[in-house]
């Protein structure tokens, strides 16, 4: 055995690696709940993948046989169902833990120097992810998937020029139909199975080279002992090896709950639509996406105008990119951070769980007035986080918040004759009370005041 | 953040009126452990429903098994239709029927859908008031329109046994708002030889039957469920001790 490993250790640098990623890899001691979720993400990447071979060795790409081959799944090969939950609630579950995931780093600052580029990559995990789960959707061939598609697809057509024919060269015909099926099997095999690894590898290769972020927010590296080790860093393994086995235990008790008593998770995880054939002939009264897209799909129906739309919802998620310049402040984690960060924080995940509920709903005035006002909360969250990124004047507070109640107000004084007066200044109430809380808070309160923080990581 | 919830219970109500459009089902109360009631409902859906609606991604002899019926009594009593070679269907064929889709859409303005998913696609308690849901109405091509799907295509079936049923003219004129999600009220005015209380049960075994055959593997689903769950948790608890152990070391 030791021989063994000597033959290869002279030919491939197990060791090493083994050393530099696991055992001699030193990560904070004080990594909390939050910290399981990248090794879950992982585990259900790898679960997606297994789960998806065993799928497509049934599934039949192909308009006339997809739905089908489909039910033969469910019903005629053995286990096939559970290979098939596990598939479908998955998707669910990844996006699950990539959202808790970005949650993480946003409250503990990850994505502040020097971990930028671990974040643009993260980013582009997310991307791939979004793609792929997209593509996966129409596989079914079940009305929502077709129905879904025809909807995503048609946004492209909204780009002025080039619209109409990028929308065409998407789906290969005039519609969605056979040939987009193909091409969506085709790239949703290959973006998780050969793109997303490497990113994920990528992401992990940028985050050993600068070391793990912590619930503090404090650089362990900063403090070595004599030996060159970090005084509150511990090996990954086996430290945090045991302690994620802890966290998949926990993830596979909810995952397993949903797949044998709740895979459907009452049309959230599978529309009841979706078991229905598709039709091209027949849309559905009512064309929602799975959730995982609610909240961006509200940003899009906020903006009347189907191109400004397009954008905007685009800028949801380009925003997200520009993070780590956005927020400058040099206190990373919120526990040091002041009452008022925290408020603005709860209050941005309050309205993303807004956004993503609305987008299951039909557009209702109510609906669409609450739809616009969590918009306006999600991206005026990045003009907060800027601002507050360094001690602003009392003056240029005013200026700012009043330059964003003056656009707001522009904007719906220039929409009243069109919408309800009842429900438009209720609802300006929303980003008065977040502008002003966030931005004049600190003039009036000493609510901004940061706590210090301490040289060594606590707990 | 007070505020902020505040502001959302304000809004509360509103929208929850505000929900709806659809009118009020009836709880169907299906029992699926229930084989009797399963085997029924076979029976009537190969009776009455089979002749135009298929359960084409389901097979003979998979529900046979399932519900308890010796493979030489489906064969006997529910299949009655030939395959391309003339010879009868195989017990391990797909439940197809044998009324070409042109003729059904010619026939029926719209060809009669397949049924194997209808359950999960509309759930119990919708089939439940459908198929209680039949009432007169002259200006309907077969005579008859639903409470739970109007102006649907499809002839009232199941009359023989339910009889034909009128809708009860609302008496106040005023629209009252909540009145709008009622369910409008039937009457029977043509008895059929089933009694109303025969009728519901009749369509619940039916109802219950068509969930079944939407998703024939859910009972050994929901009862794989348990044992799974109490070995991921004996797992997490172990998982969780070793790392204890591991950990005690750190401070």
């Amino acid at each position: 055995m030791k021989n063994l490993l000597t033959w290869f250790d002279e030919r491939f640098p197990v060791m090493s690696l083994w050393n530099d990623h696991l055992a001699q890899y030193y990560s904070p001691k004080n990594f909390n709940f939050w910290y399981f979720f990248g090794s879950l993400a992982l585990l259900v990447l790898v679960l997606q993948i297994a789960s998806g071979v065993f799928l497509a060795m049934n599934y039949k790409p192909d308009a006339q046989l997809a739905f089908a081959s489909v039910e033969y799944i469910m019903r005629d090969v053995s286990g096939g169902w559970f290979i098939r939950y596990m598939h479908s609630t998955g998707a669910s579950a990844f996006f699950i833990v990539v959202y808790f995931h970005m949650f993480r780093g946003l409250i503990y600052g990850s994505y502040k120097s020097p971990r930028e580029l671990i974040w643009l990559i993260g980013m582009l995990i997310f991307l791939v992810l979004m793609a792929t789960a997209f593509m996966g959707y129409l596989l079914p061939w079940g009305q929502m998937s077709y129905w879904g598609a025809q909807v995503i697809v048609n946004l492209f057509g909204a780009i002025p020029g080039i619209g109409p024919d990028l929308a065409v060269w998407i789906r290969g015909d005039y519609v969605v139909s056979d040939a987009t099926l193909n091409r969506f099997y085709a790239f949703h095999f290959f973006l998780p199975v050969l793109i997303l690894p490497v990113l994920v590898f990528l992401h992990l290769v940028a985050l050993h080279k600068v070391g793990s972020n912590n619930p503090d927010g404090i650089e362990i590296k900063k403090n070595k002992d004599e030996n060159g080790i970090p005084k509150d860093g511990i090996p990954f393994h086996p430290y945090y090896t045991v302690k994620d086995i802890v966290g998949v235990g926990g993830f596979l008790l909810v995952f397993f709950a949903v797949i044998f008593f709740k895979p459907e998770m009452g049309g959230i995880f599978l529309e009841h639509a979706n078991f229905v054939p598709a039709n091209p002939l027949q849309t559905p009264e009512h064309i929602a996406p799975v959730w995982y897209f609610t909240p961006f799909y509200t940003v899009l129906r906020a903006v009347p105008d189907p191109f400004l739309g397009v954008l905007a919802m685009g800028a949801a998620v380009v925003v997200l990119f520009f993070l780590p310049w956005i927020d400058t402040h040099p206190i990373k984690s919120w526990r040091y951070r002041s009452v008022l960060h925290k408020f603005a924080i709860l209050f941005f995940v309050a309205f993303f769980f807004i956004l993503g509920w609305l987008g299951m709903q039909p557009v209702t005035p109510f609906n669409a007035e609450l739809g616009l006002r969590s918009t306006e909360i999600y991206f005026l969250f990045f003009v907060v986080l800027w601002f507050t990124s360094k001690p602003r004047s009392k003056a240029f507070s005013f200026l700012v918040f009043a330059i964003w109640m003056a656009l707001i107000i522009g904007y719906d004084l220039f929409r009243l004759p069109s919408v309800d007066a009842s429900l438009v200044w209720p609802g300006l109430t929303i980003p008065l009370v977040f502008l002003a809380v966030t931005l004049l808070g600190p003039v009036f309160t000493n609510l901004d005041e940061d706590k210090p923080v301490p040289e060594r990581v606590t707990g | 953040m007070k505020k902020l919830i505040l502001l959302l219970l304000l809004f509360m109500p509103s929208y929850l009126l505000a929900s709806g459009g659809h009118v009020k089902l009836d709880k169907a109360n299906i029992d699926p452990t229930n084989k009797p009631s399963l085997q029924r409902g076979f029976k009537y859906f190969a009776n009455y429903c089979m002749g135009c609606h298929s359960l084409a991604f389901s097979r003979y002899n998979r529900v046979a098994r399932d519900l308890g019926i010796p493979d030489d009594l489906v064969k006997k009593n529910v299949i009655f239709t030939r395959d391309e070679k003339g010879e009868p269907t195989k017990i391990g064929s797909l439940m197809k029927i044998a009324m070409p889709k042109l003729y059904a859409k010619q026939a029926f303005g719209k060809a009669p859908p397949d049924l194997t998913l209808v359950g999960r696609a509309r759930g119990a308690d919708w089939l439940y008031s459908y198929l209680r849901g039949f009432y007169l109405d002259p200006s309907r091509p077969f005579g008859v329109n639903n409470t739970v799907f109007p102006e649907v295509g499809m002839p009232h079936v199941l009359w023989e046994l339910q009889g034909y049923a009128a809708k009860e003219e609302s008496g106040h004129g005023e629209g009252h708002k909540a009145a709008e999600h009622e369910a409008p009220k039937l009457k029977i005015v043509k008895p059929g030889s089933m009694t109303p209380a025969e009728y519901d049960r009749m369509v619940r075994d039916l109802v219950n039957f068509l969930e079944y055959v939407a998703e024939p593997g859910k009972q050994t689903r929901l009862s794989l469920g348990l044992p799974v769950l109490l070995f991921t948790l004996l797992f997490t608890i172990l998982a969780y001790f070793m790392k204890k152990e591991f950990w005690k070391d750190v401070h």
